[in-house]
């Protein structure tokens, strides 16, 4: 497959339609593969006509009894919708931080993230702040606040070392690991909580309702916008940041909105989700691998299949072991290892 | 007409000052070679002129300053001595980069920077190898690829450093007298490093001799090349034998 399209007898990288479609599709496939498997299996045909039937001002009868119904609405839709944000962003933000680092392994929690976050959920967990649900969760608002910390941390003291993107990325494995430290000690006070730190770790997509999705959605939006919106200039980056300037764009000023964007999309991420790994930089890389380099092209794209993927691991995460469930971080490595060889050695072109 | 006026100028990097007090004036659509030893500061030269570098003095380039939210990048071309290639990038890509500072950073290409992008491809004999990855080029055809960055651009300067540095022979013939063409066929004011002290005698018109950051002597090839000056700022031995093209200089 080519990324590219005839103008003027050129050959310009260009997003097509035709690659649109085939995002879209998957994407639907994954939804409704998410909304049909289960403990209830129910028919693929019946829960597309139930969600045409839940657009507005289109009334179609799926055929559905209210139980299935409510299964679907309100322990499905939640979860899927939830595993398509956090999929998408986490996906996205990692294409960003490739990009805007001009670095194949930079990942969302490249700048103290991950590790903020898990200190902020193992102080949430072990002061036992208690179990609000949804929006007054501390864990999840913990975790964030914990995450943007680390970012800050990373990026003030990445200036003081100086301003290449290498001083960043250093201070930010400094800022992680005095981070973790912290986490460990506060962890060794608290043995008795391992568990559920432990677990949080590892990452799952579980709602309550719409809570979740809903406090993931303004981060999604502000990502894929900010992001998008970055996708040329990305691109003139990647010629290295004083052909950039000479280019007459602001290299670091535009790298500096991108992390923010990226960063913030996933620390919302993290939040709702835990520390789901791999997706960041999976989900680019096989972009780019099949589809072709250009930011145009691996930033929105990453958006669906990015969505796409974490249904799909979530369903193999609440289906292969039932009736328990697996940890996703579990799911989106193991599974998502193998496939990537498989598409490296399959693959014509250049990786990085 | 001059095109860049230099008065003055100073360039600290770190703590080694490697600028020290240069005046120059280039004229609109010369082309002037700055030739001196490893470490003399002719690259900084380059990129201080580009606008890179933080410097003490004066440097006014004829025709900036009306498009000042884009800079000097539709003043000035600019072509590393190693360009960055990224990995995957289309030749078509990366020659359209060079419409960056017309298109401004968001917004699409339009009709115009893909046809200036074409005939650019066209000029340089590279519309064959347009929807190629440029790292799987050879270095000839590389080098042209970024010079087709740089035209397409569309700037009345041109800096290229080392232009011929990845080249054989051949190559570096073929790259100097297409740059001599479109040169003469755009007006162009071209700026370049070279190591080659009888290439750079036989193309361009001036050449300027830096040693220690001190621009020693501008002029012909004739004022600048001879055998004294040589083993005063390169330390090296060598016979100057007069050409009709120019002077060749020969080690011994």
């Amino acid at each position: 497959m080519t990324a590219t399209d005839r103008t003027d007898g050129l050959t310009v990288s260009r997003l097509s339609g035709r690659q649109i479609g085939v995002g879209m599709v998957v994407l639907l496939a994954a939804v409704t593969a998410g909304l049909t498997i289960g403990p209830v299996d129910i028919a693929p045909h019946r829960v597309l006509l139930e969600l045409l039937d839940g657009l507005p001002g289109i009334e179609v009868d799926s055929g559905l009894s209210e139980i299935h119904q409510g299964i679907v609405e309100k322990i499905r839709l939640p979860r899927v919708v939830l595993g398509v944000l956090v999929g998408a962003t986490l996906s996205l933000s990692g294409a960003a931080y490739q990009g805007a680092f001009r670095n194949p392994l930079a990942d969302p929690y490249l700048l103290g993230i991950a590790a903020g976050a898990g200190l902020g959920a193992t102080i949430a967990i072990t002061s036992n702040l208690g179990d609000g649900a949804g929006i007054l969760d501390p864990v999840p608002l913990a975790a964030f606040a914990g995450a943007l910390i680390g970012v800050l941390a990373s990026y003030m003291a990445g200036h003081i070392g100086g301003r290449s993107t290498a001083s960043l990325v250093l201070a930010g494995v400094a800022v992680a690991s005095f981070l973790t430290a912290c986490q460990t000690y506060v962890l060794q006070a608290n043995s008795d909580a391992f568990r559920e730190v432990y677990a949080w770790i590892l990452g799952r997509i579980a709602t309550s309702g719409w809570s979740e999705p809903a406090l993931m959605v303004p981060y999604f939006l502000i990502t894929v916008v900010v992001v998008l919106r970055h996708r040329r200039a990305l691109d003139v980056l990647a010629v290295g940041d004083e052909e950039a300037a000479a280019l007459g764009i602001n290299p670091r000023r535009i790298r500096a909105t991108v992390v923010i964007a990226a960063s913030l999309g996933a620390a919302a991420a993290v939040s709702v989700s835990g520390l789901i790994g791999f997706v960041g930089i999976i989900v680019p890389h096989t972009i780019r691998l099949a589809f072709g380099n250009s930011n145009r092209i691996v930033l929105p794209l990453s958006v669906l299949f990015g969505g796409a993927f974490m249904v799909l691991a979530d369903l193999a995460a609440r289906t292969l072991v039932e009736p328990a469930e697996l940890p996703i971080g579990v799911v989106t490595a193991f599974l998502g290892a193998p496939f990537f060889v498989l598409v490296l050695r399959t693959s014509r072109r250049e990786v990085w | 007409m001059t095109g860049i006026a230099i008065r003055d100028l100073c360039v600290t990097v770190g703590r080694a000052e490697i600028l020290r007090g240069l005046d120059l004036d280039i004229a609109s659509g010369e082309w002037l070679n700055i030739v001196g030893p490893n470490g003399a500061g002719k690259t900084t030269l380059l990129r201080t002129i580009l606008g890179a570098l933080d410097y003490d003095g004066s440097i006014v380039i004829d025709g900036a300053g009306e498009h000042p939210s884009s800079g000097l990048a539709r003043s000035i071309a600019y072509v590393p001595q190693v360009p960055v290639i990224p990995p995957g990038m289309l030749v078509t890509d990366y020659v359209l980069l060079g419409r960056t500072p017309h298109r401004g950073a968001f917004a699409a290409d339009s009709p115009h920077d893909l046809s200036v992008a074409a005939d650019v491809l066209e000029r340089l004999d590279l519309h064959t190898f347009a929807a190629r990855e440029v790292r799987s080029l050879s270095g000839g055809e590389r080098q042209r690829v970024v010079m087709a960055r740089a035209l397409t651009q569309e700037t009345p300067i041109l800096l290229l450093d080392e232009p011929t540095t990845a080249l054989d022979l051949g190559h570096q013939q073929e790259m100097l007298r297409l740059i001599e063409e479109l040169r003469h066929e755009r007006g162009l004011t071209v700026v370049a490093t070279l190591h080659d002290l009888t290439l750079a005698a036989r193309f361009g018109e001036r050449l300027a001799l830096l040693d220690a950051g001190h621009l020693v002597q501008v002029g012909t090839a004739q004022d600048v090349l001879t055998v004294d000056t040589i083993k005063t700022h390169f330390d090296a031995t060598v016979r100057i034998i007069d050409d009709e093209d120019g002077p060749v200089v020969v080690p011994v």
